[in-house]
């Protein structure tokens, strides 16, 4: 199948969106391109206000941008929207679409209908859709008396309803608990992977988890796409040495006897091991933190220790996490850019309130 | 984790899943109406509320005006005339109520962003909205006008059954023709018009003659009844439901009739032209189908 897809899933060049709002107009986005493959689980990471949602919109034919131009699957998001909503679908965190007075089942079945499934169709693909999700004991259960997670695994279920080529989350696991964020990362992942060419844009500002889910990431800020990558390329960016943690069974001289060896930028004592050396207790392992050079320094460390009569017991390359290519990027951290009222640091802390756009970006008013 | 739900129903690839026939394209407006339509239709089986305060209060507010004209010993048929009236305002309320401000409630909900974001058209939500309404609507008047017709025996006489239930439908589809507009401006002007709403109420109560023959009004009359449809309509449906009744005529039912199509027709048309201007205009300016705008 992936085969007969030759358009990018996203090809968006030059997007600014402007917002006019007082004193003066705001710069959501300014001039971002992006182009996705099909079957790519790509994420949008950045902090609150960084134009994320905006350009979401923009894609899901929300929004108009301000200047510049995007398809989807080779469809423009300006004259071709009824394509475009022909094969996409969105699904936002904290989302509270729908009517309370139904049920999960009836809720479902409703939003299928605006999917042209035949009313026989849908209600197989809404229970099909519930077993899927794991909300087979909420089947009959009113709306209005979900959990958050159970509602937004609902919500999840309400994306899937037409098959989408491209699902679009905005922010799916915010105010999600930890067990539910890892519920809804799997079905994600689990429904991504089930056919090829299907394609899911993610934004997020959950560092965890735009890597783990995420094949390549664009790290947004102030409107602006400032790195794009797979998470292991974007780490090598903030990686000009190579960092190893190494722990023996005893290590004479201590740490600073691997310092003086050659393409060893350092050497220190580990801080949660034994360091080694005059006064270290015998009968701890010693744990040593390395920064070499780069990694064929670590051929000379090895063949040292064993002249010296330590024995390697473990041995640990350690990588710099997005945190760190956020701060070498951005220039600041995430939470940092995010404001004291924000959770940066995963799905596991209280939820933001629920806004459709970002508190961080402009109350859009009117465009520019 | 049920994986076949997750294949879902195989296309050759996205562009073939977005290349509709206009028969898919008609279906799936089609089907968003029912869609649209359904939550009204469940929801008034599970808010037995409804039978206080869209049938009891109404009943009451009904019953004062048979008192009055008891007390004032009208001839019988101004009887009738009130609790048709009463009837009738089950579906006034709705559209004013419930029919206009429910996109603008769709939007807070962040329902309306799924709904542009959907293939259908749009006006498919606004013509779901008005037949889960009337349905609803009608279930009520149906209450009312069959328990007050018993209570206060009203002798209906009727020689034009057909034209009776023409102009019946038609003011149903003239009224929400009307809301659908209304619908529209409210998502457009939110509270503003809200307020608008509440101001006009009383005034297009009165010269609707919900209680009376609205000719009596003279002038007035006659402008709601070129332009109020609950006027025309019930003007229409009192002359064809008590025929040979006394009290002041400008129309004759079948004018009337006429009128309400051409009020069906051009509230239908100019909400379809509204809703497609602030789709265009929430694309362009990004804020009517964001929540707490």
């Amino acid at each position: 199948m992936s085969a007969q897809i030759v358009a990018p899933a996203i090809d968006a060049r030059g997007i600014r969106r402007v917002y006019a709002a007082k004193p003066e107009p705001v710069t959501a986005l300014a001039g971002v391109d992006l182009e996705v493959h099909p079957g790519e689980l790509f994420g949008l990471l950045g902090p609150n206000g960084a134009g994320k949602t905006t350009l979401i919109k923009i894609l899901t034919t929300l929004l108009l941008p301000s200047a510049g131009t995007a398809r989807v699957f080779g469809f423009d998001i300006e004259k071709e929207t009824k394509q475009i909503r022909r094969i996409m679908n969105m699904v936002a965190g904290g989302e509270q679409s729908g009517y309370g007075i139904l049920t999960v089942r009836e809720q479902l079945w409703m939003f299928s209908q605006f999917y042209g499934l035949g009313s026989r169709e849908g209600w197989g693909r809404v229970d099909e859709l519930i077993d899927a999700v794991g909300l087979e004991e909420q089947r009959q259960q009113r709306v209005s008396s979900l959990s958050t997670g159970q509602r937004q695994k609902m919500n999840f279920a309400r994306g899937l309803l037409n098959d989408p080529w491209i699902l679009f989350l905005d922010e799916p696991t915010l105010g999600l608990d930890v067990s539910a964020a890892r519920a809804v990362r799997e079905l994600v992942t689990g429904w991504q992977a089930a056919v090829p060419g299907r394609t899911v844009l993610l934004t997020t500002h959950y560092m965890a988890e735009a890597d783990e889910l995420c094949e390549r990431i664009a790290i947004v800020d102030r409107g602006r796409v400032l790195a794009i990558g797979t998470p292991a390329e974007l780490k090598q960016r903030v990686q000009r040495e190579s960092i190893f943690r190494i722990e023996l069974d005893r290590l004479t001289g201590g740490p600073t006897v691997l310092a003086r060896l050659p393409g060893v930028v350092s050497a220190t004592a580990a801080a949660d091991g034994n360091g080694g050396g005059e006064g270290a207790d015998p009968r701890r392992t010693v744990a040593v933190s390395l920064v070499l050079h780069d990694d064929a320094a670590l051929g000379g460390v090895v063949g040292a220790l064993g002249g010296l009569g330590s024995r390697i017991l473990a041995l640990r390359k350690s990588e710099p996490t997005l945190e760190e290519v956020f701060v070498e990027l951005v220039g600041r951290g995430l939470e940092d850019a995010e404001g004291p009222a924000t959770n940066g640091s995963g799905p596991i802390g209280p939820s933001r309130p629920e806004t459709a756009h970002e508190p961080g970006e402009p109350e859009p008013e009117e465009v520019g | 984790m049920t994986t076949r739900a997750f294949v879902g129903r195989p296309t050759a690839g996205p562009r073939e899943a977005a290349d509709w026939s206009r028969g898919q394209v008609l279906s799936n407006d089609l089907r968003s109406v029912v869609g649209r339509a359904f939550p009204r239709v469940r929801g008034m089986a599970r808010e037995p509320s409804w039978l206080l305060f869209e049938i009891l209060l109404p009943f009451l507010t009904t019953s004062s005006f048979v008192f009055v004209y008891q007390a004032l010993h009208a001839p019988p048929e101004y009887i009738g005339f009130v609790v048709l009236g009463g009837a009738m305002t089950a579906f006034w309320l709705n559209v004013v109520w419930m029919m206009a401000a429910q996109l603008y409630w769709e939007k807070d909900q962040g329902n309306l962003e799924l709904y542009f974001a959907a293939p259908m058209d749009v006006m498919s939500v606004l013509f779901g909205m008005a037949i889960g309404g009337l349905i609803m609507s009608a279930t009520r008047a149906a209450v009312v006008l069959v328990v007050a017709s018993v209570v206060y025996r009203v002798q209906f006489s009727v020689e034009q059954w057909g034209l009776l239930l023409l102009v019946f439908f038609l003011t149903l589809a003239a009224l929400y023709g009307l809301g659908m507009v209304l619908a529209s401006l409210f998502l457009m002007w939110g509270r503003e018009a809200w307020h608008l709403t509440q101001l006009l109420a009383e005034p297009v109560y009165f010269v609707s003659g919900l209680n009376f023959p609205v000719a009596a009004l003279g002038r007035i009359g006659a402008l709601a009844l070129a332009t109020i449809p609950l006027a025309t309509g019930l003007d229409a449906m009192r002359q064809l439901a008590f025929s040979g009744s006394v009290g002041p005529v400008f129309l004759s039912p079948e004018v009337e009739a006429l009128i309400l199509i051409a009020m069906t027709v051009l509230f239908v048309l100019l909400a379809r032209f509204m809703l497609r201007t602030l789709e265009e205009r929430a694309r362009r300016e990004g804020r009517l189908t964001v929540r707490w705008r």
